[in-house]
């Protein structure tokens, strides 16, 4: 670890939580701007040489994800029903959060996104409505987080994308195999396949080495820095300020407020877990869709009593999931689908909402393949195939190397019933409240999920596949993009922030994770996540600027770990 | 045509072959197998046992098998290891199985003396349990997992299936991408 370390007693002026998508853009913004940051991640400091193709070590086991051996979480689809102990969501724990791990899709909402209530209309039973932003509020923060992190990807090739103000920083990856085959297939049906637009290296980019190829990137670390997570990209120029110190193992339990209501900073575990208060003149909270609402409920107090910024009620409601619908098919001949990025081609055709359809939603359809050996012989075959003996074994020496999937990624709609709670029951190994998850589909999404997985089976047959299978929609996945629990609009009545990512109730607080999302988008939470986060650090700068967040003078850092006054 | 270095070495650039090799070479000192026969959770009668059955899920016949994997020493070490939690659910699931082959073959000693097509039939009357599942499971992550748990031996899983784990790879990748005017 390179960077300051600042003393705990003197307030810094910004304490990020969650060293993630959001908290590593908040990181660099704030530190080049002149302030002093300092960023609690829960989870560990690891670097490319601690990250390796261990299948079993990341796929298998938590690998770089919560792990519910030490941080229980229970699920159920209503209250109605008693929560059973369940790895429901999946969250990145390191420095780099979920942005080290993850596929790399980095889509931009379209314009309607943000507008999709009025355009649509009222879904009954849901929470459906527009976002308090307009695209074109984000389009400047999309494009400095393209060009901040390095995303490959050709602009103009997907006709239905909203206006951009400059094109990708760099070219598109590779096509594959399943590109090749998803490519003919679209456009003998009419479609309009375009090159996937990713957060991984093209080619070289500020210091770091283009994709090899080696295909490990869905549940992997990258050990080539190819990655665009923040890690690699945002985190260094954040620590080679001088202002900004990381703090790994550093899981936080309370945000402490003072009698006027304002924050002070948090209360964390360390490494060793002692208990350590870091003041704050502004709290920038970045935990996760998850762990953002969870830790605001945990830092309830007689003046907030249904938890931090919780006046709305709505703190951890309008959880939204990670739905799709999955269908995979053999072809002739080999496409060795396990080398190179997960995916290459993609389409936006279907991802409209069209009330003809008779119900709301739409998708994106990306070809792609995120198997690793032992999954796809376990998870990656046909229903109807022997699931051992000598033709299993035949057929899966056949089918890895033909193989490619079509994978949705569909609305979820938001709905209050759907929600993060603290559980009554269980504890962490810290000591503190379990994550309870209550989350079932509206009827609207399963509808649509089923739509899409059809479209998939039309293009699967144009493309001439020997064999083609598909999961049934409705199987319960656990769910890695984690939105809605914090939504953002202008009325605090109805929402946890403003449209700035500032919480209604508490004005030196900001929460900026994918707990904002007001409604789903089409998943691919990720480039809409950090554009949000860059707004809001720009907002940010300019209050500080003009005198108005940062309340006491800043202090100079000095070079002290630990004040006797700083235990709680 | 480029020889892969030279490939690398002209899109990337030297640092990046450096890194190429040190991620190359952390990733083979991860994988250099053990040659452990050593069993440390499973008494003999039951590994025995165990190791027929993986062979009847991955049977060697056309090739190496779970048995040249040595899927039995992954397993074991796996429940000494991250998979202790489920060392209940091999005692209970091996009385089970044991069991059962007494309703179905009253006179017989094991699974593993069992011939082969009693072994079969034995399995099929139990291939929709949770325990049948698990061994599955363990056979699979045994034969195709990293050699470094112990099993996939000499990489024999990954032969079979025709995965090459290799640091990097350049296009094409497959047939597809490989036809004039499949890469853009």
């Amino acid at each position: 670890m390179t960077g300051p370390t600042f003393r705990f007693s003197d307030p810094v002026d910004f304490l990020v939580i969650g060293a993630g998508a959001a908290g590593g853009v908040m990181a660099k913004e704030l530190s080049t701007a002149g302030f002093q940051v300092v960023v609690l991640e829960q989870g560990p400091y690891l670097r490319e040489t601690d990250y390796s193709h261990d299948e079993i070590k990341y796929t298998f086991q938590p690998g770089l994800t919560n792990d519910i051996q030490t941080q229980p979480l229970t699920y159920r689809k209503t209250d109605a029903e008693p929560a059973k102990m369940l790895k429901a969501i999946e969250y990145g724990r390191q420095v780099g959060g979920g942005s080290v791990h993850f596929t790399g899709n980095y889509w931009r909402f379209h314009e309607s996104d943000f507008h999709e209530r009025s355009l649509f209309g009222d879904v009954p039973g849901t929470s459906f409505a527009d976002w308090p932003i307009s695209y074109a509020d984000l389009e400047p923060y999309y494009t400095k987080a393209e060009y901040d992190l390095g995303i490959s990807g050709l602009a103009g090739a997907n006709p239905f994308e909203a206006p951009r103000s400059k094109p990708y920083p760099l070219p598109p990856m590779p096509v594959k195999s399943s590109g090749v085959i998803f490519d003919k297939a679209c456009k003998k049906l009419g479609l309009h396949p375009f090159p996937a637009p990713v957060a991984i290296l093209s080619q070289p980019y500020r210091g770091r080495g283009a994709c090899v190829h080696c295909g490990f990137c869905e549940s992997f670390g990258c050990e080539m820095k190819s990655k665009s997570s923040t890690l690699v990209s945002v985190i260094p120029v954040a620590e080679k300020t001088g202002r900004c110190e990381i703090r790994p193992d550093s899981y936080v339990r309370r945000i402490e407020t003072d009698a006027g209501g304002r924050a002070t900073g948090a209360i964390y575990f360390d490494a060793k877990r002692k208990e350590v208060f870091q003041r704050a003149k502004v709290v920038v909270l970045c935990a996760n869709g998850v762990e953002s609402a969870r830790l605001l409920l945990m830092s309830a107090s007689s003046r907030f009593p249904d938890g931090l910024a919780n006046s709305s009620g709505l703190v951890g409601r309008n959880l939204m999931w990670d739905n799709g619908s999955l269908s995979s098919a053999l072809f002739e001949h080999p496409l060795n689908e396990y080398k190179g990025i997960q995916v290459t081609r993609l389409i936006h055709d279907y991802y409209r909402s069209d009330p003809k359809r008779g119900f709301y939603g739409g998708g994106g359809i990306d070809a792609r393949f995120d198997y690793y050996p032992a999954g796809f012989a376990l998870n990656g075959m046909p229903s109807d195939a022997p699931r051992w003996g000598a033709e299993y074994k035949r057929m899966i020496g056949e089918y890895f190397t033909h193989t490619m999937s079509l994978l949705s990624h569909a609305t979820s709609l938001p709905m209050e019933r759907n929600s993060v709670t603290l559980d009554p029951d269980w504890k962490d190994a810290w000591g503190l409240p379990a994550t309870r998850i209550t989350f079932s589909n509206h009827a609207d999404d399963i509808a649509n999920m089923e739509w899409l997985r059809k479209k998939q089976i039309e293009i699967f047959e144009a493309a001439g596949a020997k064999k083609i299978w598909t999961q049934p929609v409705d199987a319960f996945s656990s769910s890695r993009h984690l939105m809605g629990t914090c939504r953002m609009g202008n009325d605090p009545a109805r929402s946890v922030v403003n449209a700035h990512s500032r919480a209604h109730d508490v004005s030196n607080l900001f929460i900026v994770d994918g707990s904002n999302f007001v409604t789903s988008a089409r998943q691919q939470p990720t480039a809409t996540i950090q554009a949000l986060a860059y707004r809001a650090a720009d907002h940010m700068i300019q209050a500080a600027k003009n005198g108005e967040l940062l309340h006491q003078p800043s202090r100079a850092f000095r070079d002290t770990r630990l004040h006797p006054d700083s235990r709680v | 045509m480029h020889s892969r270095r030279d490939w690398v070495l002209g899109s990337l650039g030297l640092v990046a072959w450096q890194e190429i090799a040190a991620a190359q070479q952390h990733a083979h000192d991860a994988v250099t197998a053990n040659g452990e026969t050593r069993l440390e959770t499973l008494d003999p009668l039951t590994a025995r046992d165990v190791a027929a059955i993986a062979a009847q899920i991955i049977p060697s016949g056309d090739g190496p098998g779970a048995t040249e994997a040595g899927v039995i020493f992954f397993i074991d070490r796996a429940l000494a290891t991250f998979e202790s939690v489920k060392r209940e659910a091999y005692r209970k699931g091996m009385a089970e199985i044991n069991r059962q082959r007494l309703e179905m073959f009253p006179q017989s000693e094991s699974f593993a003396s069992l011939s082969h097509e009693r072994q079969i039939e034995l399995l099929h009357s139990i291939e929709k349990t949770e325990f049948f599942e698990l061994i599955r499971t363990h056979t699979l992550m045994g034969f195709l997992g990293n050699p470094s748990y112990g099993g996939n031996r000499n990489k024999v899983g990954w032969k079979h299936i025709q995965f090459d784990d290799r640091m990097a790879f350049e296009p094409p990748f497959g047939y597809y991408d490989a036809l004039p005017g499949g890469e853009e």
